[in-house]
């Protein structure tokens, strides 16, 4: 049983939540997720961890309201307590003094980047961050990317704030600009695999933290497997990151719907 | 327990009054019990518990066939050498609850085993019925499940005698059989056991793996309340190696630690179309249905219910897996084995219990592809048919595609149960431990101490994929040259 401590609405439908998990603030890395699980009945979904407090014992999650389980996350409140909390799952990413790095992410995919984008700073890179959504107001967690980024690019769909277009517009202004060395992206599988098309077309290595389905998130179920450079890898224990040039993102797609006419 | 003490107990003279107080012609005369199963086409439209276990009648009668040989063979065949004649006759004379004591002498899962034990292959193929006359063998198993389930039911569960507090803290990862049966054996010598499981819920794959209509899990909880009652702590949703590190326990005063962490990884056959939706591991299926309860319809979880299940795999995963999707509707549930039924590594009980439940066996048949729809779903599998050839390593007869023999059948869900992998999450996340190419833990064959000398191992991260009963007796070995090892210790 995990305690919420504090929540924010980003938008009708995301919320940060923020919870007690002292062993998991402490042993968590950039990169990392939890499986958490709400109620007796409740399912076991994975949620990277967007921050953490060592001191509070306390981690960071921003969830958005899409099926039934993360609806249930996302109605509860401070004070309430989350059944099962358990992690920090999955490898760290891979961080290291690379040179440029563009960091993009879409809609909640942008709260697992801000640790990226954190130790990225840290490792002495300079970051250029593009955060891009539908809309204005699902722009999240601009000012916390500003602190660790050396530019921040905002895209919307619709234009209604930063510029108008998709991610890999931003991305790739950048790439005909300056010379970038890496590129981490995180967000919808589609986005992803966009971005991914386009840093081939440029010759840029990228990285690309995946989403799947999972039940146990430690190596256990296989519902994650997903074929990257040909080979079955499992997202839990051999990612969330994978070089983005090899994952099957077509079949990503596909198994994210594996589920939709029996929920 | 040496040849001594089995023949001072043998010697007792109860033991002696009940030997002679029947012919041995009177006991062999007896024929075997049958054991009381729900109606297949009942049970195959819910998950209760198929076999029904004995009445107390059926259990003195079958009890009373045992001759309590001089040399019981049938311990032999025990992997952790319970007293069996002692047991039995307990069971004769009508004193049950004795019986089940005498269970927990050395198992610390009775009512588990006496279910899930594959006894046809162990201490009842070693009886001397079997042996010697030609008979049907004892129903060991059956005898165990009954004098376990008495006892649960008796609301009289024994604690066994307790060790005073040595203070010492000692930690377990993994709650499944042989973490289980650890932790039993060191609260009982007095140490103070905490027990750390990844999942929610503790028991393993007694809970995640093996299905309610095989093993209930009132039967592990009573078991696990025991070892709560025995001062054991349990803590979920926490994983060594990864919430808390090997330098954590140490810093929390743990002076042991056992891993038996299981074999975690599903295996998948590398074949076109594998990861489309419909095809999943065993684990996953089985964990959805049995962890997550997910053919409950208060459940979050989601499962397939696909009307045309092919199973690959012969084993009792496979049997479990099978007999579960025809408990969740489907028509035609088949079983996809590349060798005959001869080879099958699945417990007779379970292959026969699938039969009566209506499903296809498809021996010497191996699947090549799986074929999808437009929105990914699997529709088709190919298959190869085989036939046998030489005996291979395993010293079975190796299966091999009869040229040009494919064919193609219909399916809406694929489950392959073709084994699994030791998991690498705990073994990776301590250094200096060895690991095999396999990526099991290297320890010592008769203490099961790794290379890091405060870390024992045992059950399927050693073995790579076994039986619960070989995980307890692990847990009950790793307990005794832990024990020794500490006493030294604390001697030195």
């Amino acid at each position: 049983m995990n305690k919420i401590v504090a929540k924010e609405h980003f938008s009708e439908k995301v919320v940060k939540l923020v919870v007690e998990a002292p062993l998991i603030a402490r042993a968590r890395k950039a990169g990392h997720f939890v499986i958490v699980r709400v109620g007796e009945k409740g399912e076991r979904i994975p949620l990277t961890i967007a921050s953490a407090d060592v001191e509070a014992g306390t981690i960071t999650l921003v969830v958005q309201a899409v099926g039934k389980s993360s609806a249930k996350l996302c109605a509860l409140n401070p004070g309430d307590y989350i059944t099962d909390v358990v992690g920090p799952l999955g490898k760290a990413t891979h961080i290291e003094r690379f040179g440029t790095v563009v960091c993009c992410g879409g809609g909640v995919g942008c709260a697992p980047l801000l640790p990226i984008v954190e130790a990225m700073k840290a490792a002495g890179n300079r970051v250029i961050t593009v955060l891009a959504a539908r809309t204005k107001e699902l722009i999240i967690l601009e000012e916390q990317m500003r602190k660790y980024s050396d530019e921040v690019i905002v895209m919307t769909d619709d234009g209604s704030y930063g510029q108008k277009g998709l991610v890999t517009q931003g991305v790739e202004e950048v790439i005909k600009r300056e010379k970038v060395d890496l590129c981490v992206t995180i967000g919808p599988a589609v986005m992803m695999k966009f971005v991914s098309l386009l840093t081939q077309k440029y010759n840029i290595p990228t990285v690309a933290s995946l989403n799947t389905i999972m039940v146990d998130g430690t190596g256990m179920c296989g519902a994650c497997r997903i074929t990257v450079g040909g080979k079955t890898r499992f997202v839990c224990i051999d990612g969330p990151e994978f070089d983005a040039h090899q994952v099957n993102f077509d079949e990503l797609l596909m198994r994210l719907s594996s589920y939709k006419d029996v929920e | 327990m040496n040849k001594e003490e089995l023949a001072a107990q043998r010697a007792e003279q109860w033991r002696e009054n009940l030997r002679k107080s029947k012919k041995a012609k009177e006991r062999t005369d007896i024929p075997r019990v049958k054991m009381t199963e729900l109606d297949p086409a009942y049970r195959v439209t819910n998950r209760e518990e198929v076999n029904r276990g004995l009445t107390p009648e059926q259990a003195v009668l079958e009890a009373t066939r045992c001759l309590d040989c001089v040399e019981p063979l049938c311990m032999t065949g025990c992997p952790v050498g319970i007293n069996i004649p002692k047991f039995i006759k307990n069971i004769e004379r009508g004193d049950f609850l004795s019986a089940a004591r005498t269970l927990k002498e050395t198992s610390a899962l009775p009512a588990v085993c006496g279910r899930v034990c594959p006894q046809e292959r162990q201490c009842e193929s070693k009886c001397f019925y079997l042996q010697k006359l030609k008979k049907e063998p004892i129903a060991i198993g059956y005898l165990e499940r009954f004098a376990a389930d008495y006892e649960q039911a008796s609301g009289e569960v024994a604690l066994p005698e307790m060790e005073p507090d040595n203070g010492i803290k000692i930690a377990v990862v993994g709650s499944g059989p042989c973490g289980l049966s650890f932790a039993g054996d060191m609260a009982k010598r007095g140490y103070r056991v905490t027990v750390f499981e990844a999942l929610h819920e503790i028991g393993g794959v007694l809970k995640y793996g093996i299905p309610e209509f095989r093993l209930p899990n009132r039967i592990v909880d009573v078991e696990i309340d025991s070892l709560r009652r025995m001062g054991v702590e349990f803590v979920t949703d926490c994983i060594v190696g990864k919430t808390l590190s090997y330098d954590d326990l140490h810093e929390m005063g743990f002076k042991g630690i056992l891993v038996a962490s299981g074999a975690g990884l599903p295996r998948f056959m590398n074949i076109p179309g594998e990861n489309l939706n419909g095809v999943m591991s065993s684990n996953e299926y089985l964990t959805r249905v049995n962890l997550m309860d997910a053919a409950n319809p208060e459940s979050d979880t989601p499962v397939y219910k696909g009307h045309r299940v092919a199973v690959i795999g012969g084993g009792n995963t496979a049997m479990d897996s099978v007999r579960t999707a025809r408990r969740l509707g489907a028509d035609r549930a088949m079983i996809v084995y590349r060798r005959s039924e001869a080879e099958m590594p699945a417990r007779q009980e379970e292959v026969h219990h699938a039969k009566q439940e209506g499903v296809e066996f498809l021996t010497l048949h191996n699947p090549i592809e799986y074929i999808g729809d437009e929105r990914g779903r699997v529709r088709q599998m190919k298959l190869q048919k085989m036939e046998l050839g030489e005996p291979d390593a395993s010293g079975r007869r190796s299966p091999v595609p009869v040229p040009g023999a494919i064919e193609t059948i219909d399916v809406d869900e694929v489950i392959v149960s073709v084994g699994v992998s030791p998991n690498p999450l705990v073994p990776n996340a301590i250094d200096g431990l060895e690991v095999t190419p396999k990526g099991t833990i290297v320890v010592n064959a008769d203490t099961l101490q790794s290379s890091i000398p405060d870390i024992y191992a045992g059950g399927d991260i050693v073995r790579g994929g076994a039986t619960v009963i070989l995980a307890m007796g692990d847990g009950r070995r790793a307990a005794a040259a832990m024990h020794e090892a500490l006493q030294k210790q604390q001697g030195a």
